[in-house]
């Protein structure tokens, strides 16, 4: 803020009082303006709650910055900087840069951003990023549609899902195009380490991110976030969704080191898609019986599941995991902790 | 204030050459400006660069239009419209050409010598790079500034072998003309006459 | 120490006696030589710098950005269609209030396409909220490149500094170098007071509401108009620590109570500079060299103007379907004084085209000869084009 605006009725010492007074340390603190069940407000909590005090984020324009800084209040406990919307990789990228000059090299730097601001509008800045082999933590929060503006589809959307412009109706059965693989372009960019979780499993979140920041290099995790809004659920089954998004396999939980997949969490029992489809309402159109390309639709989800169940090897073995919290994660190579 | 064309194609230094003869007029304490009119860049391309040398702060920036003295490094240039556009009466040009100057001066119509730069630096550097031995042989005829300049000029910029190798190509350019052929008052006497 | 230096050499130098943390830059034509200067510079270890060659010049700006916020000093330099792609950022860092430097080797923007010399670049981002500086010459440039970073750290304001390409950044003249020494004394180490920084944690972006937002850019306009003294006075502060000045907000040059001025920004002011010199007396003509054109020097402007009956304004820039950019900024700067010069608009020298000595005699004519508040392309051939055109 300008010094023009620095308003605040609370001294430093005031400030640094109530600080001290938290019972621990939450970057995201409580009492911000996300939604009932927002997946992306649990994720960044636990996201920055792994990470600790030591560290400056930059943020891309999103629902997450709009829900944790309305001026003149601000849910963040750690240096934050939002610029725009397709640069949150380059202005990290900058921070890490000034940071190394200054030889505050023990302080992390970490990115976040949307789907849209990392599977589109920001993918460039983040190539860039991970090419420069920055030391940064990039964290995507995958909502799978520009929820901040309505829910428009994104490359990040999933087939047959209805957005705002991607409508089902007469002609179209919601989006036509597939969900961009981005952990496969992240791959290619051969970092130490890209991951992908989801705030049905904040064990293995945490695990991951944990990982990830100890990490000398670029790292990036794609993290599952459930929008109630967006999607059209109930609020109270946010972590439900996500949770059978991965155990349907159409959202599996995958760790690579320098492109090869070193982990994944399995799945014991595959349950139908249907189940994971029918609780939201953006695939409400896959459901009606009258329809007959709402079957071919539901099949063809099916078949991508399928896919990536073998693709990844996620057949797992055992009891199911739901009450491990995935903690028994399949190694199959690579040197990850 | 004497002002110098240099035509050339891209890849033949012509550039560096108007750099190298403004530092050489920096050398000896004269005010200088150098720069090219680029097109857009590629080798083979014709390029233009401008010197000026004057005693007094050069703040015109624009094209040199009518110079006392061009250098063209490249004689196809000489059938490029426009080469020799507004070269001042009692100016010279000097041309890297294997073609006698006698022979290229009738031809021209204008007071032309040349130099086979382009065979003194294979021979001398193992590469086609005429700019050095033209700056040489320019300051033979000119006596615009003295031959040290250029020598100074060249070791700002130049190291080691290469740097003895453009010493010994300008040795041997500097004799290829006769001393004190053109007069450098031409710009002078023009810009007087002109009341600019 | 004076030097026979390219300009765009002479430009990375000036920044490395800056000092600066961060650079981080895309590569564009006329801009590459300075960008190439400071690389050359880092890896012979002169510049201790972390110098991030980024994939555009989105990033460019966004790095130098972000650098900045985390208390560096930070530099970026880009043309044309570069300060295009990176003027979504541009506003974004001024809005921010992050200060930070930047050289714009001034370049005409397409289509249709053109690598060479107008003002188009940065006039099209006049409003981003920057400081702009033109300069006339490259001594210029490397004074006002090494006080832009003192001005944007007392103001917290990015400076642009606007230098023409090619002609200034491919153009090989002496310049004096000052010291490090003299720079370490005139630039000492800068703080950004609200730098990202755990210790003391801010939020630096947040989202503003309508009840906010006109305060905040309130806040902005007024801190570049409270900016004009601060240029004037670190251009003082330059000339007690060099014995050289750069132009303040402007300069006239020529008798001051000369009835007819012209106003100009860039390297073409030093070419005009020089055709006064040899103008007749009989026809007193000053010339209004406009180094601040953001913030624009309203004061300075009228004081300089005072006697002045006819005043040319030659700007490298066009707003298409208004004519000129700073000419309508002088009329309108100028509409409330009395006995207010009759204001004749021109453009020339777009896209590179040469500005000989004789378009200055050729302007005093074109003008005495036209109606005030006519704008006209001063250069243009009509003949090329189609009647239809024309």
């Amino acid at each position: 803020m300008p010094p023009e605006l620095d308003q605040t009725d609370l001294d430093q010492a005031q400030l640094d009082d109530l600080r001290r007074r938290q019972p621990r340390f939450r970057g995201l603190e409580a009492g911000h303006r996300a939604c009932q069940g927002c997946g992306e407000a649990l994720a960044a909590r636990l996201v920055m709650e792994s990470i600790g005090p030591d560290v400056v984020v930059t943020n891309a324009t999103g629902c997450l910055e709009v829900f944790t800084t309305p001026w003149p209040q601000s849910a963040w406990r750690v240096p934050w900087m939002h610029s725009l919307f397709e640069n949150s990789a380059a202005i990290a990228s900058g921070v890490e840069a000034a940071l190394k000059h200054q030889g505050r090299d023990g302080t992390k730097v970490v990115a976040l951003g949307g789907d849209g601001g990392t599977f589109d509008i920001g993918f460039q800045a983040l190539s860039g990023m991970l090419e420069r082999t920055h030391d940064i933590l990039y964290v995507c929060f995958d909502n799978e549609a520009y929820m901040n503006t309505g829910i428009q589809r994104s490359s990040s959307t999933p087939h047959a899902a209805a957005t705002t412009t991607s409508p089902s109706g007469k002609a179209r059965m919601g989006k036509r195009h597939l969900k961009k693989d981005l952990l496969s372009i992240i791959a290619a960019h051969h970092i130490p380490y890209a991951a992908s979780a989801s705030v049905a499993y904040p064990a293995d979140l945490r695990r991951k991110v944990r990982h990830a920041i100890g990490i000398k290099g670029p790292t990036f995790l794609l993290v599952h976030s459930p929008c109630p809004l967006g999607w059209a659920h109930d609020a109270s089954r946010t972590v439900e969704i996500a949770r059978l998004a991965v155990q349907t396999g159409l959202f599996p939980l995958i760790e690579m080191e320098r492109s090869e997949v070193v982990g994944v969490m399995p799945i014991r029992e595959p349950r139908p898609v249907t189940d994971y489809l029918s609780l939201q309402g953006r695939f409400r159109h896959l459901f009606n019986e009258d329809d007959p390309r709402a079957l071919e639709e539901r099949e063809h989800l099916q078949a991508l599941a399928d896919h990536t169940i073998a693709k990844f090897g996620l057949r797992g073995d055992g009891p199911d995991p739901l009450d491990s919290d995935g903690a028994d994660t399949v190694r199959r190579g690579g040197n990850s902790a | 204030m004497l002002e110098i064309r240099i035509h050339g194609r891209g890849g033949q230094g012509n550039v560096v050459a108007a750099y190298l003869l403004a530092g050489a007029a920096f050398e000896v304490g004269r005010h200088c400006q150098a720069f090219p009119a680029f097109g857009a860049e590629r080798r083979g391309a014709p390029v233009t660069a401008f010197v000026r040398i004057a005693d007094r702060l050069i703040r015109r920036r624009n094209q040199v239009r009518t110079p006392a003295f061009l250098i063209i490094q490249d004689d196809s240039l000489l059938h490029v419209p426009g080469v020799l556009d507004g070269l001042l009466p009692g100016g010279g040009v000097l041309v890297n050409s294997t073609e006698t100057s006698e022979s290229l001066s009738a031809r021209l119509g204008v007071a032309t010598a040349s130099i086979p730069a382009t065979a003194l630096s294979t021979e001398i550097l193992g590469r086609p790079m005429p700019n050095v031995a033209l700056l040489a042989a320019f300051l033979t005829a000119t006596g615009a500034l003295p031959h040290e300049a250029l020598d100074k000029a060249l070791a700002h910029r130049f190291k080691g072998e290469v740097l003895e190798r453009n010493r010994a190509l300008m040795a041997r350019a500097e004799a290829s003309v006769p001393t004190g052929l053109w007069s450098i008052d031409v710009n002078e006497r023009e810009n007087h006459a002109a009341g600019a | 120490m004076r030097q026979a230096l390219e300009g765009s050499q002479a430009i990375a130098r000036a920044v490395a006696l800056c000092r600066p943390g961060v650079v981080a830059a895309y590569p564009i034509t006329p801009q590459t030589h300075i960008v190439e200067g400071i690389s050359k510079l880092v890896a012979d270890g002169v510049m201790d710098c972390e110098l991030v060659s980024v994939e555009s010049e989105f990033s460019a700006a966004s790095v130098a950005l972000g650098a900045a916020a985390a208390g560096s000093r930070a530099y970026t330099a880009s043309s044309s269609q570069g300060i295009m792609l990176m003027s979504e950022v541009l506003y974004n860092i001024a809005g921010l209030r992050v200060p930070m430097v930047l050289t714009c080797a001034n370049r005409a923007v397409g289509a249709p396409l053109s690598i060479w010399n107008d003002q188009q670049d940065s006039m099209a981002v006049r409003d981003a909220g920057w400081i702009q500086l033109y300069c006339a010459d490259n001594q210029e440039a490397v004074d006002t490149t090494i006080q832009a970073f003192r001005i944007a750290e007392a103001t917290e304001l990015p400076v642009m500094v606007c230098v023409d390409g090619f002609v200034l950044t491919h153009t090989m003249e002496p310049i004096d170098l000052p010291d490090q020494t003299v720079v370490d004394a005139f630039l000492p180490p800068y703080r950004f007071a609200r730098m990202l920084d755990p210790a003391r944690p801010i939020s630096l972006g947040t989202l503003v509401d309508p009840g906010w937002f006109t305060e905040a850019r309130h806040s902005h306009h007024h801190a570049l108009l409270k900016a004009l003294p601060v240029i004037e006075q670190i251009d003082r502060d330059w000339q007690a620590a060099t014995g050289r000045a750069a132009g303040g907000l402007l300069e006239v040059i020529g008798p001051a109570d000369a009835p007819t001025a012209i106003l100009c920004l860039g390297s073409v002011a030093s070419t005009f500079t020089e055709v006064l010199e040899d103008h007749p007396p009989g026809d007193p003509v000053k010339l209004i060299k406009l180094r601040a054109f953001r913030p624009f020097p309203a004061e300075a402007l009228r004081a300089a103007c005072v006697g002045v009956k006819t005043l040319i304004v030659l700007e490298r820039a066009l707003s298409p379907g208004l004519g000129g950019i700073v000419s309508v900024e002088v009329q309108a700067t100028l509409a409330t004084v009395p006995d207010a010069p009759a204001v004749h608009g021109f453009a020339a020298g777009l896209g590179g085209r040469d500005m000989p000595v004789e378009l200055l005699p050729d302007l005093l004519a074109a003008a005495r000869a036209g109606r005030p508040g006519e704008f006209t392309i001063a250069d243009v051939q009509l003949s090329k084009l189609p009647e239809e055109d024309r």
